[in-house]
């Protein structure tokens, strides 16, 4: 199934997120990944939301979506005119011995590494979903202890924002 | 700003006598519950409960249902003092059933309150019922104080959370000052748009600590832009393929009885010359007695009207949602059909069936300009002939109307008894079923000349519905006789709120149409579980040992009491009872347990295969 980007500005309020992820569950919507955090106007989140839907029931999705009294606009960002990314921290084993090489291949994929101790490091990437499993494939061999990943987040390109206009009228 | 005359007591703040809002509250395409000029309250202190009274008054609420409890006895008291009518139920699920009740025959905003944890929890079923059923309803409900939410305190439920799938919005309110602009808002929320059920929760402390009243409050909804005009594009769309289809269907649902446009639909109606559907919920949008009505669709529908919409090549879809029990088995519904599908919620639209014509907008508006676009192409190239379409039409409903055969065990048909409720009551009644075999029959035999008339629990399917439901209406439409066509298993879930309505002098009038069974159920298990009759016998009938006694119970609740078994009883029972004005009827019509109801389409099946006896289809010529 088609997998769809979707960034939906919300009212910020208690239990907004409840009622989103609520509805992708009792209408039997898929959601692959989800990222929610404030934004350039007080009062207002952002979700990134990835779903997989195509057709008719992308068009479902987003017309529930659009019925919750708290979502203020939701645009669909499709992957010629937007920016994606994922956050990965990796805590990988790194001893004297491979530590050299685990610093390489971390440099390598433009990552960083954000701790060190005597047996391990960790890892921290941002980049878009296949980056992030080439990476992680070649760290596996020396040993991943611990994977935490961020949901997608996805920005519209050129200069137009997506609070313009939502929040012009009203 | 004015003052005008005090109008509680007890509430030192002022409400202007003049204006009579609730119009420009409870009408679906009012654009904001903000009211008009004369409803001005200057800021006044009182406490959060004052001002949950003080709102509802000042939203033009005369009546509300309910049944007080710790977290909600702040707001009794000065609820005692308006002059709101608070009228006190036995159970809280009857006082959403009636705030339901009373919204259906009203048009406005049904307003029920209840206590926290169980109290609220008894609220559910209604809730959910008018969440399907798109009633205007706001629940408001005592919370455990703010600061224990979270401990599990005593009688806390997680309300809000709950309700969250079933409501179209919801609310909690910690702060005193948030009160009035919060139902502000739940009642703007409920009452346009797609009109549904709102709940307010309001914890103990916000009810009690000190705030400062003024209306109008400012509501802040920047998520909510319910759009009511239709795309003159589209409509223009639609009336060029109304104006070319030689075999047109009007699909008319509920929304068209919400949106008030049972005029508008007459006119287009007339205008277009084609056959009308009215749905379950729709009963009363078109006048059963005029020539183009041609039935009831769906699983229990008239022949006539499931075949209209089978052979359709243009569906006109007004206010409806294409729902299961309407279309069959979906991907042989109405094979041939262009869809037009109006409706205000654009989720429904190309939800179940794919719109050729999709207009999103309230059908109060767009159907005047479809009728003006549909006559301005019939001025220019002259109207379509619908004569072949209307023969066959015609035939169907000549070859296979509604009826019923005799039961062989000496029993009453509960059709008849229906009908003649119906007949004697006249289309200015008000009628309201529970859910079931009763239920059908009562949208069958009952004959609907006005939207409004007709209540029933259609897309939850909740028993109970009847009795309280029926009390809600009386108390909204007092000067109409009201029955509620009730059966013996549905009657059993809610019948308390015969109490209420003895005790409040809301006589409503109760057919218990008793087959001494789960009817409907036993009906599958008839057709489809080889008469294997798995717990549906209810002992309450003819020959059983009529637990409970249907007459005493009436009795003990203080209704006028009547058993009817025999042919003769019909008539003068029902004329006795709609003589009775002063308190609640209940008649306990003892029938057959064998009578079914027919048209049927078994589920699974396409609407094609329609049984109008068991085992029974008739055979479709079809025309072209």
């Amino acid at each position: 199934m088609a997998r769809h980007t979707l960034s939906v500005l919300v009212e910020d309020k208690p239990g907004v997120l409840t009622r989103v992820a609520g509805l992708f569950a009792r209408r039997a919507f898929n959601i692959h990944s989800l990222a929610v955090g404030p934004t350039e106007v007080d009062g207002i989140s952002r979700i990134t939301v990835v779903v997989d839907a195509e057709g008719d029931l992308l068009e479902q999705v987003t017309k529930q979506l659009n019925k919750l009294v708290n979502v203020i606009k939701i645009v669909e960002l499709l992957p010629d005119n937007s920016v994606r990314r994922d956050h990965l921290l990796i805590k990988v084993r790194a001893d004297a011995a491979t530590r050299i090489q685990v610093t390489q291949a971390v440099d390598l994929f433009r990552a960083s590494v954000v701790d060190v101790s005597t047996d391990a490091i960790v890892v921290e990437a941002t980049g878009t979903t296949e980056k992030l499993e080439a990476l992680l494939t070649v760290l596996e061999p020396f040993g991943v202890r611990e994977i935490v990943q961020s949901g997608t987040l996805a920005i519209g390109r050129g200069s137009r924002s997506m609070s313009d206009r939502a929040l012009r009228a009203s | 700003m004015s003052k005008g005359t005090p109008i509680s007591p007890s509430l030192m703040a002022s409400k202007p006598s003049a204006a009579k809002a609730a119009d420009s509250v409870d009408s679906v395409d009012s654009a904001s519950a903000v009211l008009g000029p004369n409803r001005v309250v200057e800021p006044t202190e009182m406490t959060g409960s004052e001002a949950i009274v003080r709102s509802l008054e000042e939203l033009g609420v005369d009546d509300v249902f309910g049944l007080p409890g710790g977290a909600i006895l702040p707001t009794y008291d000065p609820l005692m003092a308006s002059k709101i009518n608070h009228v006190l139920v036995r159970h809280e699920q009857g006082a959403g059933h009636a705030a339901q009740g009373y919204a259906m025959v009203t048009g406005r905003v049904g307003v029920c309150i209840a206590t926290s944890g169980p109290g609220a929890t008894n609220l559910v079923t209604a809730i959910a019922d008018a969440h399907m059923d798109s009633v205007p309803l706001v629940a408001i409900t005592g919370q455990v104080a703010s600061s224990v939410i979270g401990s599990d305190a005593f009688q806390e439920a997680d309300i809000v959370g709950i309700t969250m799938p079933i409501t179209k919005h919801s609310f909690l309110v910690t702060r005193a000052e948030d009160i009035p602009h919060t139902l502000a808002a739940a009642f703007h929320l409920a009452s346009t748009g797609r009109p549904g059920p709102v709940l307010v929760d309001v914890t103990k402390d916000a009810q009690q600590s000190k705030m400062v009243f003024s209306w109008p409050p400012k509501i802040d909804l920047p998520g909510y832009r319910p759009v009511t005009r239709g795309h003159s594009k589209q409509v223009r769309e639609a009336a060029r393929l109304i104006a070319a289809a030689s075999k047109p269907v009007l699909y008319v649902g509920g929304g068209v009885i919400k949106a008030d446009a049972a005029a508008e639909l007459v006119q287009l109606a007339e205008t277009t010359g084609a056959p009308v559907v009215t749905t379950l919920t729709a009963r009363g949008a078109f006048p059963d007695s005029h020539s183009q009505h041609v039935g009831m669709p769906g699983m229990h529908g008239s022949v006539s009207a499931v075949m209209a919409l089978q052979q359709a090549d243009v569906l006109i879809t007004l206010g409806a949602r294409f729902d299961d029990r309407v279309t069959g088995v979906l991907s042989t519904f109405a094979p041939n059909a262009k869809v037009i599908h109006a409706d205000i919620d654009p989720a429904e639209i190309s939800k179940n069936r794919t719109a050729d014509v999709p207009i999103v907008g309230s059908v109060k508006e767009i159907i005047p300009e479809l009728t003006e676009a549909v006559r301005a192409i019939q001025e220019k190239d002259g109207g379509a002939d619908l004569a072949p379409w209307w023969a066959f039409l015609n035939r169907l409903k000549e070859d296979y109307p509604l009826g019923w055969t005799e039961p062989e065990d000496g029993l009453l048909s509960p059709q008849k008894i229906i009908q003649r409720i119906g007949e004697l009551t006249g289309p200015e009644g008000v009628y309201v079923a529970g859910v079931g075999q009763h239920q059908m029959w009562a949208a069958q035999f009952v004959k609907y000349e006005r939207p409004r008339a007709w209540l029933n629990s259609a897309g939850l399917g909740t028993m109970g519905y009847s009795v309280p439901a029926a009390m809600g209406a009386k108390v909204g439409n007092p000067e109409r006789v009201v029955w509620a066509i009730d059966g013996d298993g549905c009657f059993q879930m809610t019948n308390q709120e015969l109490a209420t309505c003895t005790l409040n002098k809301i006589p409503i009038k109760v057919a218990v149409i008793n087959n001494s069974s789960l009817g409907m159920v036993r009906q599958w298990q008839t057709l489809f579980y080889d008469g294997r009759y798995s717990n549906t016998d209810l002992h309450t009938g003819a020959e059983t040992l009529r637990i409970p006694d249907f007459v005493k119970l009436g009795e003990a609740y203080g209704c006028a009491s009547f058993r009817v078994e025999r042919e003769d009883q019909i008539d003068d029972v029902i004329k006795q009872a709609l003589e009775i004005n002063d308190r609640p009827v209940v008649i306990d019509f003892v029938v057959s347990p064998n009578a079914m109801v027919w048209p049927m389409v078994p589920s699974g099946v396409s609407n094609d295969l329609i049984q109008v006896a068991r085992n029974s289809t008739p055979v479709w010529e079809e025309e072209d």
